[in-house]
């Protein structure tokens, strides 16, 4: 009916309707305050207006008056706040067992790589009822990732990763728009995201693949020559990687790490930056030398490297979700 | 009376637009009302620039195709129309026009304390003003008027340096604006103009200078980073240089934030009076109006980063700007409802400069309840960078800002032009504006929640009807903004002679001529009197007897 005018958004995640929710509750409070406000201004502008020989009553003002017209509001927004606060926070916080897709974005388009290794441009296949988290970098300027159906929306960094996760519940496609302007085709960066019922899901991974992202990371790994340092034992020159994402890591200046999505990028692209205690800052970076893909791939790889293979992962999720973004922060 | 004396030219009173004759009389001045008047023809010529970038984004988006103009040109048309209504048209506006004409006459001084300082003030404006015109006309900048880095430092080809170099000149014009103010609300007030029988409209440009003189050199520091990224690959926000793109944004917002309140407060101001003289009235808790603006000026610079909620800060920080932005809004609150509870057993005037303030009331009440909206973690991440950012800001920035500005042109325009305006087209004219606007921008909310992003120059064909709304809005609200400057010009030449004080309204500046002369007061005024003592004057009461001192 409203295909070409339609006055509110469609709802494909688990987040749609929380953030609608409270947008609601707020439609109805400020409702209710301009309401309040126009029908006091328009009653005494009607009902004071000028009369001849009729003097305007001067009244100082009131303190309680101010007091209470200061407080209700104030306790009111604390309500909206916290709301706010809570929606927000649990949009932030990936779930522990998330499917992984690494975003790249690029003047002018979204590049995606699922864990087990499909890659597809400016569409994104995902089954409908699981979680899936997006580790996202930028190979240019600040791109940002918004699918208005799933009331989502993150910038992608160059240089760092930033996190966002959904969970779509209704099948369909969806508009992935980019938010952030990026330039020329900034209008042109949008995509889709198709969400699938897991059987149709299911037959559309089984497409043709080179296999996991995290073996194409293996073979990087090998090809650059890393494992002869980061060796399985502890003979290594460098640090052994087994086991080690996820886990706080003690650093020469005695500092502790998470070995997130971002120190391992960090340390593959700027090893000085942290350096594990108790080894030498011998390792040469390898940055302009791997591509963003390759990166995700090698990050995938050790991340794979975690005791319990993929459950490893889950470690990694428990720490505080603000670490993705908030260590960010803190790599420059 | 004979034709010989009617065709006799009759001796005009000498004021301080008679007085001198010629250009060099004006570029030279450093009367504060000519000043005032110079600002006010620059910066309308950068207003109708600024809306004529915007007219031709709307007719772009008439269709979701792009196919008026380039993808490019666009992006350009969005920047620029940003930059010249921010920074040379918004920030100067009431300000330096208003304020500049005002705020001596206001306190009762000859002038503002540096005179000198005011006329640089203004040659620093145009210097910048013509520098982004050069800019505009030999290429342009795409990267809209916040500059975000890396792109405008390593991806742009366009002018970023000299779109920079045009805003910092004009920055120090804000900043001396402001410093001049200061010191004048200090230094000149006349005697027995005490801090509470100020008016408030010298209450909300003193909180104004205060954000101007400690916030702009932030952006001028930042320009100078950009530029300096730019030109020499100094490794500041680029992360390929080693640098932080989200410094960057913590930079630009430290001053940017506060820079809407550059804008809002002094048309609260404005608003104060106007509400004021037209419901015959001493505006209601006069001190929690002043201190507001105070508040607002004090907060505005706490809330920065509620601009970066996705743009990858930690989720604590961002809990401490949603916080710290509700707290700003409370100040905002208070003003409403304070002008709200002047009406109360008012003696209500309809004339047009009360007609600007009724829709300045309905306007930016609704803006600062949308800005509840974004101050919401979890609303914001749906709707930041979207079309529902778009409208609230401009339901301030032109609801708010903008109809506070001709709200106070009308009001003074007797006092600095001498001639009376045609009431009824201005009431007309406040009609107008007040539909045109909410046609133009209402829509754009809705938009907004459906998804659409801002600095679009195609879009999926679901948001048309929407934006075609859009477009017919914008094209009354351009009649409507046409009107008054038609119908000023024309009341210059065809208009009545204006009286002191055809308002019967409070404060000093009516009790001067109209126009004044050049040093505004025959003799220093001494003030008996608290602000708005509307009771005194309907009441029949002379102030004039007051001033002889």
């Amino acid at each position: 009916m409203f295909d070409n005018f339609p006055l509110w958004p469609s709802q494909a995640s688990s987040a749609a309707g929380n953030v609608d929710a409270l947008f609601i509750f707020l439609l109805i409070v400020s409702g209710m305050m301009t309401l309040l406000i126009f029908t006091a201004v328009v009653y005494f502008a009607a009902r004071y207006r000028h009369r001849k020989g009729v003097l305007a009553e001067q009244i100082e003002g009131s303190t309680p008056l101010e007091l209470t017209w200061s407080i209700i509001p104030m306790g009111v927004f604390m309500v909206i706040f916290a709301w706010g606060a809570v929606v927000y926070f649990k949009s932030r916080t990936p779930p522990r067992d998330s499917t992984e897709v690494y975003v790249v974005a690029k003047q002018w388009m979204w590049k995606l790589e699922h864990a087990e290794g499909q890659r597809e441009i400016n569409e994104l296949h995902v089954p409908v009822g699981r979680d899936v988290k997006l580790i996202m970098t930028s190979q240019d300027v600040i791109h940002s990732f918004y699918v208005p159906a799933f009331r989502m929306k993150q910038d992608v960094l160059p240089g760092r990763y930033t996190v966002a996760w959904f969970h779509a519940t209704k099948p369909g496609t969806y508009h992935l728009f980019c938010a952030e302007y990026c330039g020329t085709q900034h209008s042109g960066m949008i995509g889709s995201i198709v969400v699938q019922e897991p059987a149709e899901y299911e037959a559309w991974m089984s497409g043709g693949t080179s296999g996991p992202l995290s073996a194409t990371g293996e073979k990087i790994f090998a090809e650059l020559g890393c494992v002869t340092c980061h060796r399985t034992d502890t003979q290594g020159r460098g640090p052994n990687l087994q086991g080690v994402f996820g886990k706080p890591v003690l650093l020469e200046d005695g500092r502790t790490v998470t070995a997130d999505e971002n120190y391992i990028r960090e340390s593959i692209l700027d090893p000085g930056a942290k350096v594990v205690n108790g080894f030498k800052p011998v390792m040469p970076t390898f940055q302009g030398l791997v591509s963003e893909e390759q990166l995700n791939a090698l990050v995938a790889y050790v991340k794979s490297l975690a005791p319990a293979g993929p459950a490893g992962a889950k470690t990694a999720m428990a720490a505080p979700q603000p670490g993705a973004q908030g260590k960010g922060s803190q790599v420059q | 009376m004979s034709m010989a004396t009617a065709t006799v030219q009759p001796v005009e009173r000498e004021n301080y637009l008679n007085k001198h004759y010629g250009a060099g009389s004006w570029l030279f001045t450093t009367d504060h009302k000519r000043i005032a008047l110079l600002y006010l023809i620059s910066i309308t010529l950068f207003f109708f620039i600024g809306g004529f970038f915007a007219l031709l984004i709307r007719l772009e988006l008439l269709t979701p195709a792009g196919d008026l103009v380039q993808a490019d040109t666009y992006n350009k048309l969005f920047t620029q129309h940003g930059m010249v209504m921010v920074f040379f048209f918004l920030i100067p506006s009431i300000p330096a026009v208003l304020g500049n004409f005002l705020v001596p006459m206001m306190i009762g001084a000859k002038d503002l304390a540096f005179p000198r300082i005011n006329l640089l003030s203004w040659y620093l404006y145009i210097i910048g003003g013509a520098m982004m015109i050069h800019c505009m006309l030999t290429g342009g900048v795409d990267t809209g008027w916040t500059f975000y880095t890396p792109f405008s430092t390593a991806f742009t080809n366009t002018k970023i340096v000299e779109a920079g170099l045009a805003i910092f000149v004009a920055g120090f014009s804000s900043i001396l604006t402001g410093l001049n103010f200061v010191v004048t609300i200090h230094r000149m007030r006349a005697p027995g103009m005490t801090w509470s029988r100020l008016p408030l409209f010298i209450w909300a440009h003193y909180a104004t200078s205060i954000i101007q003189i400690l916030g702009t050199p932030v952006i001028a520091i930042t320009i100078v980073l950009v530029a300096a990224e730019r030109a020499l690959h100094l490794g500041i926000f680029d992360p390929k240089l080693g640098g932080d793109p989200l410094l960057f944004q913590h930079l630009f917002w430290f001053y940017s934030h506060p820079a809407v309140y550059i804008m809002i407060l002094p048309s609260m101001g404005v608003v104060t009076e106007i509400i004021a003289c037209f419901s015959r009235k001493r505006i209601f808790g006069y001190s929690f109006v002043a201190f507001s603006s105070i508040a607002i000026a004090v907060f505005g610079f706490l809330v920065w980063a509620h601009h970066m909620f996705v743009a990858g800060i930690s989720v604590y920080a961002a809990l401490i700007f949603s916080l710290l932005s509700y707290a700003v809004a409370v100040p905002s609150a208070v003003k409403v409802f304070n002008w709200t509870a002047t009406l109360y057993k008012g003696s209500i005037h309809y004339d047009a400069p009360m007609l600007y303030a009724f829709g300045f009331l309905g306007l930016f009440t609704m803006g600062g309840l949308t800005g509840l909206f974004l101050a919401a973690l979890g609303i914001n991440v749906h709707v930041t960078d979207t079309y529902f950012v778009v409208a609230h800001f401009h339901y301030i920035m032109v609801g708010g800002a903008l109809m506070g500005y001709l709200g106070g042109m009308h009001f003074w325009w007797p006092k600095i032009s001498g001639k009376l305006y045609p009431e009824s087209w201005a009431r007309l004219a406040a009609l107008i504006v007040f539909i045109g606007f909410n046609l133009t921008f209402f829509p754009q909310f809705i938009l907004g929640y459906l998804g659409m992003p801002r600095r679009y120059y195609q879009y999926p064909a679901e948001f048309q009807v929407l934006n075609v709304l859009s477009t017919a809005g914008a094209t009354v609200l351009g009649v409507g903004y046409l009107l008054p400057m038609v119908y000023f010009l024309w009341s210059m030449r065809y208009g009545k002679p204006a009286p002191p004080n055809p308002w019967n309204a409070a404060g000093l500046e009516w009790m001067t001529p109209s126009p004044p002369t050049t040093f505004n007061f025959e003799q220093e005024p001494i003030v008996t009197w608290e602000a708005y003592n509307y009771d005194e004057i309907d009441a029949g009461h002379k102030q004039e007897a007051h001033v002889v001192g």
